[in-house]
């Protein structure tokens, strides 16, 4: 591995925001008179780590080389701001629990010894190979992230293909939005957000579909309010009053799992008062007469009783949205976490289109991507259906493209594989019987908690990398410490498909290796070397660049010097002096060969898991904006943990709970116990869990692992339940301690006063002392 | 009301505790946030208020007046400093003086601490820690003007009464705008993006 140049900006106040003008023009002072103590201090350019927003942030590195800090950048994304989780990343890079040797153990029984790096790459492969000889390359499999940079992703693709030529890859972004992928490339021909986030700046009325944008996505929130500054009307449908709800003109608190039945009647509504423009659709849609005659059977009188909100409500948004001159549509997981997450999401989408907002500055829709690469992540073939570039595993062209550029016969690649859960399954069934998983923790992140840990409890062999020691880590064989974000440079792909530039500001600490290094020793040893011949994220970002040229996800066009120069480009940008594409579709075409928006009939059906008189209500899952998905990194934070120690179950007063009091959830896969936050901020019929937290307190062990039939993502937004009052709530178990290691240090957590005993147990805790 | 300041618009706040975290980050008080999150209607809603420093000036803060060790300054410019390590003896006297209730006491130190409005960065053009990342703009650093010309028809208000007694504060509370509701006559009045002309 070769030591990348690390770009460094001498601490400079004109790096300052707006403000810091006058001081500069005034003659300013040196840049070491800024903070005295810290002389000698560099910030390095970088992003934050976690969300899709991909806020930009410096990195304040002290003279020995460490981080030690975070100081806020003038991005064009976020503008300086950050949210508490970008505040307190750089923490993890230098965490006590950090793993730093590889650990290793022959089977579950036995504890963790750690071992050299080559004792435990030769145990991998010696048991990849022992697996696949046994049994078939199709019995090992990879898991990979949406949280690495997208050249690793790309790597995670090619090395599962070419160096196990196992067809069983797949990723976590499986459990992100593949829903809104899969609606957004059978609608456009192109899998990614229509509009930037500016644009909200530039509309008159935005509708956000469920999508709790103050917790998950709170930078994008300047967005909203701004559209709110400039008039704009603010439409909110969410189960929940959330924090952007609670101002919204129009907040529809339907029942979960009933959105497309909402959406349609919306359309039904909008084609009754001659809301819709003919035009548009005349030229630039197909399957309009389908999708017109489907809404007509959800008059506002029949959704209004299957989504348990009033009809006016349901007119009264037809209206807004589609008199509106200019209008936009953002969704997240809220809609596209349902075994209909594709239709909702194509309920919206023929929305869009029948009042022709598309393609316009502050017209159009966009999804919003939850982890920082859930976008990029998928682009380069790290999902079991796609090749580099977005191109299909299914399709012979496709295929022969990529195996000329990898260097190997079509015969070689193998078919599609299975969805992360469908892998599970197998795992189960011991039809896959060895897993490395990079860079995911699905203990937590799975719905159904009990059949994934027999799952991977079924297997012979399993390997994980990552830099703390997971739930999913401590069931692991052999686990591979590797590096974070702030030791290796990539690129990262925000929900708007800008292509952002992450940058090293430390060097790793001794023993831990790039995933990069990882898997290209791996495959050298599995005999594949000359395939995986890269020094760097460089190295493997120019492959993808090619890779990628001439597809629909072009990324030819960009390169590192690129991205530093303009912070961010998005893609398609086909040559090296393309401007990028932040807005889809201003010409009138999307990217099916006819140039016309595919409009897609949608059907409502119920929810998988059927109400009874047992389980009379709905529990949906959610996101605390202190925690990052499985928790694996911000639970060992203090300042995060202390904002929100624990999960809790938030229901309605009328159930006659108070607030602390134990609450037990009953699912037909499992109960526990949260303290209740009673607030009418919630359905009566409905109750809500964070899910950041492994069992006894995993939402997870919950919620049940139906899918999509067409994405393959999880219910995790809607299952049956019911609650009961309880003796006494279960206790947050601590992140699991690798040897020679502790988790959640004393220095790292009484960084502020102890919780007042009477700290509500749910949005954390005011300061006051 | 100083020139530059903060302004609260708790209309905006979505109760992050970004600037909370945020304040932990402050090299003069590194570890220790200074800011309170108050969740104002809990049970009802998800409505959250943060409070900073008010920076009083008429009467000019309370917290310094009844300062017998006169350990708190307050400069030229209107900042009220936090106290001054070599002189506070930790009696708590301006945790009991303040409206807002803002100081605090670091019982094992012995001494008080309060924002001071990030001097350290306010002093050389950066604006305070809070303000600067605050997602939603519930915490504004500028003038009175350039908050108004960012979110226009918004009103300010800088004086609060407490029984018979008036404060004038140099940190403004923002009072919201009336709502323009739909349909905007003429569309928006938004012309310019990062820099960019975005008229169509
Ligand atoms: S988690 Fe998301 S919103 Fe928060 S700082 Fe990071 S990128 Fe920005
Ligand atoms: S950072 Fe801003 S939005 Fe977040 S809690 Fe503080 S004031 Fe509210």
């Amino acid at each position: 591995m070769t030591a990348d140049p690390r770009p460094v900006v001498p601490l400079d106040p004109s790096l300052a925001p707006p403000g810091t003008r006058a001081f500069r023009d005034a003659g300013g002072i040196p840049a070491d008179r800024w903070r005295a103590d810290q002389d000698g201090e560099t910030l390095v350019p970088t992003h934050c780590c976690f969300c899709g927003v991909q806020c930009g942030m410096y990195l304040r590195v002290d003279r020995g080389g460490k981080v030690f800090g975070v100081e806020p950048r003038n991005h064009d994304i976020n503008r300086m701001r950050l949210c508490p989780k970008g505040i307190n990343a750089y923490q993890q890079v230098n965490h006590p629990d950090r793993l730093t040797a590889p650990l290793m153990r022959r089977s579950r029984d036995e504890v963790f010894r750690e071992v050299s790096w080559d004792e435990a790459l030769d145990f991998t492969v010696s048991e990849i190979k022992r697996i696949q000889q046994a049994h078939g390359n199709d019995a090992f499999g990879l898991l990979g992230g949406a949280s690495l940079f997208s050249e690793k992703t790309y790597l995670v693709g090619k090395f599962a293909r070419v160096a196990l030529k196992s067809r069983h890859v797949d990723y976590n972004g499986r459990l992100c939005m593949v829903s809104a992928a899969g609606a957004n490339k059978l609608a456009f021909g192109i899998d990614r957000a229509g509009n930037p986030f500016s644009d909200c700046l530039l509309t008159d009325c935005l509708l956000i579909a469920g999508s709790n944008v103050g917790e998950c996505f709170p930078v994008m929130t300047q967005y909203v309010w701004g559209a709110r500054d400039r008039g704009a009307s603010l439409i909110v449908v969410d189960p929940r009053e959330t924090a952007i709800a609670r101002t919204a003109d129009i907040h529809v608190a339907l029942k979960p799992g009933t959105d497309s039945a909402f959406f349609t009647s919306v359309l039904n509504v909008v084609v009754e008062e001659g809301l819709t423009d003919e035009a548009y659709l005349a030229a630039h849609a197909t399957g309009w007469e389908e999708v017109r005659a489907k809404a007509a059977e959800y008059p506002p009188s029949r959704a209004a009783e299957i989504c348990g909100v009033p009809a006016e409500q349901i007119v009264q948004v037809a209206r807004t949205f589609a008199r509106a001159p200019k209008a936009m549509a953002w969704h997240a997981r809220g809609i596209e976490h349902h075994s209909q997450g594709v239709e909702n999401c194509l309920a919206v989408i023929n929305l869009c289109a029948a009042t022709g907002h598309i393609g316009k500055p502050g017209a159009g829709y966009g999804t919003i991507t939850g982890q920082g690469n859930g976008q990029g992540g998928r682009e380069h073939g790290q999902k079991a259906d796609l090749l580099p570039g977005g191109r299909s595993i299914m399709n012979e062209e496709h295929r022969r493209q990529i195996c000329e550029i990898w260097g190997i016969e079509e015969s070689e690649l193998p078919p599609a594989g299975t969805s992360m859960m469908e892998m599970v399954w197998q795992m189960q069934r011991r039809e896959i019987r060895g897993l490395i998983g990079i860079c995911n923790n699905p203990f937590v992140s799975l719905p159904n908690y009990r059949v994934v840990k027999e799952g991977y409890d079924a297997t012979e062999f399993h390997a994980q990398f990552d830099f703390f020691l997971s739930e999913t880590a401590a069931n692991a064989h052999v686990v591979l410490p590797v590096t974070t974000w702030a030791e290796d440079e990539g690129v990262m792909a925000n929900a708007e498909a800008r292509v952002v530039k992450h940058n090293k500001a430390q060097d790793a600490p001794p023993g831990v290796r790039t995933d990069t290094w990882v898997m290209c020793e791996l495959a050298r040893r599995l005999g594949a070397g000359d395939k995986f011949a890269f020094a760097d994220s460089r190295a493997v970002f120019d492959e993808l660049r090619i890779a990628s040229a001439g597809t629909v996800n072009d990324y030819y066009g960009i390169t590192y010097e690129r991205l530093e120069e303009t912070g961010g480009i998005a893609w398609p940008c086909p040559s090296t002096d393309h401007p990028g594409t932040p807005r889809l579709f201003e010409d009138g075409r999307t990217y099916h060969p006819d140039g016309k928006i595919h409009l897609q009939v949608v059907e409502w059906h119920p929810p998988m898991d059927p109400y009874d008189d047992e389980h009379p209500m709905s529990l949906t899952t959610g996101r605390t904006v202190a925690h990052f998905l499985s928790g694996n990194q911000t639970r060992r934070l203090g300042a995060l943990v202390e904002q929100t120690p624990r999960p809790w179950a938030e229901v309605h007063p009328s159930h006659g709970f108070r607030n602390g009091e134990p609450v037990r959830v009953i699912t037909r896969r499992g109960s526990e116990v949260f303290p209740a936050l009673v607030t009418e901020a919630i359905r009566p019929d409905t109750v809500f869990i964070p899910y950041h937290w492994p069992v006894p307190t995993a939402a997870n062990a919950l919620t049940i692992d139906a899918l999509d039939p067409r994405s393959k993502i999880p219910e995790y937004k809607v299952c049956a339940c019911r609650i009961e009052h309880a003796e006494k709530i279960d206790e947050v178990p601590a992140p699991p301690v690798a040897p020679g290691q502790v988790a959640y240090p004393e220095a790292q957590v009484s960084r502020t006063d102890p919780l007042p005993p009477t700290a509500p147990q749910g949005r954390g805790t005011s300061e006051r002392s | 009301m100083m020139g530059r300041t903060i302004f609260i618009d708790p209309g905006r706040c979505i109760g992050c505790q970004a600037c909370v975290s945020a304040c932990r980050e402050c090299d003069s008080h590194r570890g220790k946030s200074m800011i309170h999150l108050d969740y104002t209607d809990e049970g009802h809603s998800v409505a959250s208020l943060p409070t900073v420093c008010m920076h009083c000036e008429d009467p000019v803060a309370p917290c310094a007046e009844v300062c017998p060790a006169d350990a708190i300054l307050v400069t030229a410019d209107g900042v009220v400093q936090q106290a001054d390590t070599t002189r506070c003896i930790g009696c708590a006297n301006c945790v009991n003086a303040c409206p807002f209730g803002v100081p605090k006491i670091d019982l094992q130190a012995k001494l008080q601490m309060k924002c001071n409005l990030c001097y350290d960065r306010t002093a050389y053009g950066l604006a305070p820690m809070c303000a600067t990342v605050c997602p939603t703009g519930a915490l504004f650093y500028g003038t009175a003007e350039e908050l108004q010309a960012e979110r226009p028809g918004v009103q300010i208000a800088d004086t609060f009464t407490f029984g018979e007694t008036e404060v004038r504060t140099g940190v403004a509370m923002v009072v919201p705008a009336d709502k323009v509701r739909w349909p905007v006559p003429g569309g928006l009045p938004v012309v310019e993006i990062n820099g960019k002309d975005v008229r169509r």
